[in-house]
């Protein structure tokens, strides 16, 4: 492996040498979305393989390559599991794929995001430099935290090529409960539950029916389905992956596929089109026709930003817009992991 | 560049923006500042200013920043890690009078605070809304919420409910050159590159915070705590690894060390059992059916692992009487010696008993007594080498031994600090963690935001040069640290 990793710098040396733009790739799995457009590709998928993994430790190590299945399958026979649920999107998907995205799942709002469980990251910068970040231990406040900087950027700061995770016991028990409720009041529900001590673990909202996922020890459970009310839904599971891999009949469409992230008690948006709601109310997809600009001010409105997931082009993916000073903040970092501007260029957009 | 004013000129100076009241420079004035919570490291500040809001921090950092003035933030100088220590040349920025809550979101779960605001004060302030804050630093009753973010603050609860940084919704900050920018944003996540978590735990070196908002919790209904006792400390980590390995993950997972115990017992009188090698404490926090059940389970792997003594606390006041003892692990420790120095490692916790082995090896070879408090839950350990300053020589043995155990962190694939940051402290471990180019790029980060260099200069990460120097004193069979480095 250390013959892969070095044939990777060698190839990030040469490229910053020359100055030839790379478009890194996994799996291509999230290329529907953001794929750098350039001449030559760094392939990862070489670089793969469990590097540390001790389940009393809560933690792995994993190179970029590896397919995410593979480490998905491996902690569960652990009985952990990768909290954040990040969606695979089909099968190739890699762990370093998962972490360049920084994608999260239905079980997002109430364990953490991608970012929140990464404890340490190998990479490689645009200098064709092997760098290490973080550590793999749970408490590290050494440096700053670059490992965290490198999760959604998309590769344009470096080559991910090893990753630290924290793991999670797989909940003993789950049940998903379901309501017929309109949206306002649904938005009022979902976010009134964050309140109190309830072992909820994913949210969804759609046409009027409203779903919640309960997890944890099955008394604890039993008893807050007492209290929270609802109807068992037999086929709560495969509901959940198939919101997490956006297999669910909402995201067969031929519209433009928006990400609303906002605040989760923002009021519904009002806007035209099929929405879906998960995250207690902070993530809101929008698959619809309305101009960019309107929906990037209405997610503005609402606290957040918005993003277009599908139907755009993966090259040149509109990042709502950045204060100036931050842009600038921005420019200065990306210049400092890659002055030549050659790792995934175009990403993670115009700043 | 011209010459650095004099302190009457920067006085001047800034009196244009604030208030007389809020300038400082008389020696008997600036002395509170000289100090935060690691206070064998000492410096006079140059001025000290105590601007009123976020407009007089613009103005302040303007003007020094075109003065080219270095500048140190501090929140309540409860940090032990030196990171608000003055610089002698510099102007030293109290947040001190940053003190109110802004808003709290009830149905959005969320605070807005000033970043002097204390840690504790926040939790006081959701407590009627059945919220709290959860990270939960041991000086939380004084330390503000601005520090946290800047240290990335942990405590005994962060194995369940995480860091600062797990913790935080937005942050808000001015740059050297006195322009606002806020990080993060009311959804989840932001656009761009996740700079919210890369100002968490910089220590000051990026920009001057002056608004967070943090995420509040639901509080548990019911917390339960077991102490078990162990006559063998390789016993009670077995025990951890057997909790983890279950399933659990306990709200709370402290370990002391015999000495530790001891020491604590005499101090606050817990009824801690003073045979025990090792004494655990773990805690259960939730529902009621929730921690009936978790409770039962620990107890069970408990003394499978061989606890000589399990005990549940039977009511609240039994639960904050097994944590007053461990709470209070530095005092008491304190008691027993006229100076202590607390080293902040973290180790992967399989390597504990080995660690520890060797941590007492070395207190014999150094001369020195040392007492262990663990974060068992996330390999956080907190070796107290006690010492008396007044011997001469002793504070720099302690230092060199304090050093000794940094490096044997890393060198069991750890780190040199868990949750109280580098500061001026462990610079010189920097250079034991990091190699040149991970060092290179921490400043080409810090340039990102301080092209200049002149906020918090010195701490968190050291130059290469000092790197070297230090790899210089350092040779060992004639080999140096950095044989790739160039030597000045």
């Amino acid at each position: 492996m250390q013959n892969t990793l070095q044939a990777l710098m060698d190839q990030v040396r040469n490229a910053h040498a020359t100055a030839t733009p790379l478009r890194i790739r996994g799996g291509h799995s999230k290329c529907f979305w953001v794929a750098a457009d350039a001449p030559q590709e760094l392939d990862l998928r070489p670089y793969s393989g469990i590097v540390d993994y001790e389940p009393s430790e809560l933690v792995i190590t994993v190179r970029a390559g590896t397919p995410l299945s593979e480490v998905e399958a491996l902690l569960r026979q652990q009985g952990q599991m990768l909290a954040f649920e990040p969606p695979h999107f089909g099968p190739t998907a890699t762990l370093g794929g998962a972490m360049a995205t920084g994608l999260s799942g239905p079980r997002r709002p109430h364990v953490g995001s991608a970012r929140d469980f990464v404890l340490g990251v190998r990479m490689i910068d645009g200098l064709g430099r092997d760098l290490s970040f973080g550590g793999r231990v749970i408490k590290n406040v050494a440096g700053f935290d670059v490992s965290r900087l490198m999760v959604g950027a998309l590769g344009s700061l470096g080559v991910i090529t090893e990753v630290s995770l924290k793991v999670l016991p797989v909940p003993a028990f789950e049940i998903t409960l379901e309501w017929q409720l309109q949206e306002a009041a649904a938005l009022t529900r979902v976010n009134e539950w964050g309140s109190l001590p309830l072992p909820v673990s994913a949210t969804s909202l759609q046409n009027g029916r409203l779903r919640a996922r309960l997890s944890g020890a099955e008394v604890a459970v039993r008893a807050a389905m007492r209290q929270m009310g609802g109807e068992p839904v037999a086929d709560g599971e495969l509901w959940w992956q198939s919101l997490r891999e956006q297999r669910a009949a909402f995201f067969e469409t031929e519209r433009p596929l928006w990400r609303l992230a906002v605040k989760s008690t923002a009021a519904p948006l009002g806007l035209s089109g099929a929405l879906l709601t998960e995250w207690g109310g902070a993530q809101r997809w929008i698959a619809s026709d309305h101009a960019p600009a309107q929906l990037h001010k209405a997610a503005r409105d609402a606290g957040g930003h918005a993003l277009l997931f599908r139907g755009g082009n993966p090259a040149r993916p509109q990042l709502g817009a950045l204060d100036p000073v931050l842009a600038q903040i921005h420019r200065r970092l990306k210049h400092a992991f890659d002055p030549k501007g050659i790792l995934n260029p175009g990403l993670p957009g115009n700043f | 560049m011209s010459a650095t004013p004099t302190q009457a000129e920067i006085s001047a100076a800034l009196s244009r923006w604030l208030a007389p009241g809020s300038i400082l420079s008389q020696p008997e004035d600036v002395r509170p500042f000289e100090t935060d919570g690691l206070s064998s490291y000492r410096q006079l500040p140059y001025v000290v200013v105590l601007p009123q809001n976020e407009a007089e921090v613009q103005a302040v950092l303007r003007y020094c920043h075109e003065a080219s003035i270095p500048v140190v933030a501090r929140g309540s100088g409860t940090g032990l890690s030196g990171g608000a220590l003055p610089h002698a040349q510099g102007v030293l920025l109290s947040l001190s009078r940053f003190m109110r809550i802004l808003d709290i979101d009830v149905l959005a779960r969320t605070a807005r605070v000033q970043p002097g605001v204390r840690n504790l004060a926040i939790s006081e302030a959701a407590a009627p809304l059945g919220l709290y804050y959860a990270p939960d630093p041991s000086s939380q009753i004084a330390c503000s919420i601005g520090g946290n973010v800047a240290e990335n603050s942990g405590g005994v609860h962060c194995l369940k409910y995480g860091l600062t940084v797990h913790n935080l919704v937005k942050v808000r900050a001015v740059t050297m050159a006195g322009e606002i920018i806020e990080l993060g944003c009311d959804a989840l996540d932001s656009a761009g590159y996740d700079l919210m978590a890369l100002i968490t735990g910089s220590e000051g070196l990026l920009g001057v915070i002056t608004e967070v908002t943090v995420k509040l919790l639901p509080k548990p209904q019911k917390a339960q705590a077991i102490l078990a006792a162990f006559d063998d400390i390789e016993k009670a980590g077995q025990a951890v690894a057997s909790i983890i390995a279950a399933g659990i993950i306990p709200a709370g997972l402290e370990m002391m060390d015999g000495p530790a115990t001891r020491a604590a017992e005499a101090f606050v009188h817990a009824n801690y059992p003073l045979e025990a090698e090792a004494v655990l404490i773990c805690e259960s926090d939730g529902t009621p059916e929730e921690v009936a059940d978790e409770m039962a389970r620990m107890q069970a792997i408990l003394e499978n692992s061989g606890a000589i003594e399990t005990r549940f606390s039977q009511d609240e006041a039994q639960r904050l009487k097994f944590w007053a003892g461990r709470k209070a692990a530095f005092p008491a420790v304190g008691r027993l010696s006229p100076d202590y120095y607390c080293i902040d490692g973290t180790i992967p916790r399989r390597t504990l008993g080995a660690v520890l082995k060797r941590i007492y090896e070395m207190s014999h070879e150094f001369g020195l007594e040392v007492c262990n408090v663990f974060h068992a839950g996330d390999g956080n350990l907190h070796p107290l080498i006690l010492f008396d300053a007044a011997k001469p020589g002793e504070f720099e043995r302690t230092e060199a031994y304090a050093g000794k155990i940094l490096e044997l962190c890393v060198e069991v694939g750890g780190t040199i600090t868990g949750e109280h940051g580098v500061g001026v402290e462990k610079i010189n471990q920097m250079c034991i963690q990091f190699r040149p180019d991970e060092l290179a790029t921490f400043h080409a980060v810090k340039a990102a935001f301080d092209p200049e260099g002149l906020l918090n200069p010195g701490k968190a990460v050291p130059t290469l040069h000092r790197c070297a120097e230090m790899g210089r004193m350092h040779v060992h069979h004639n080999h140096t640290a950095h044989p790739d480095l160039p030597r000045f």
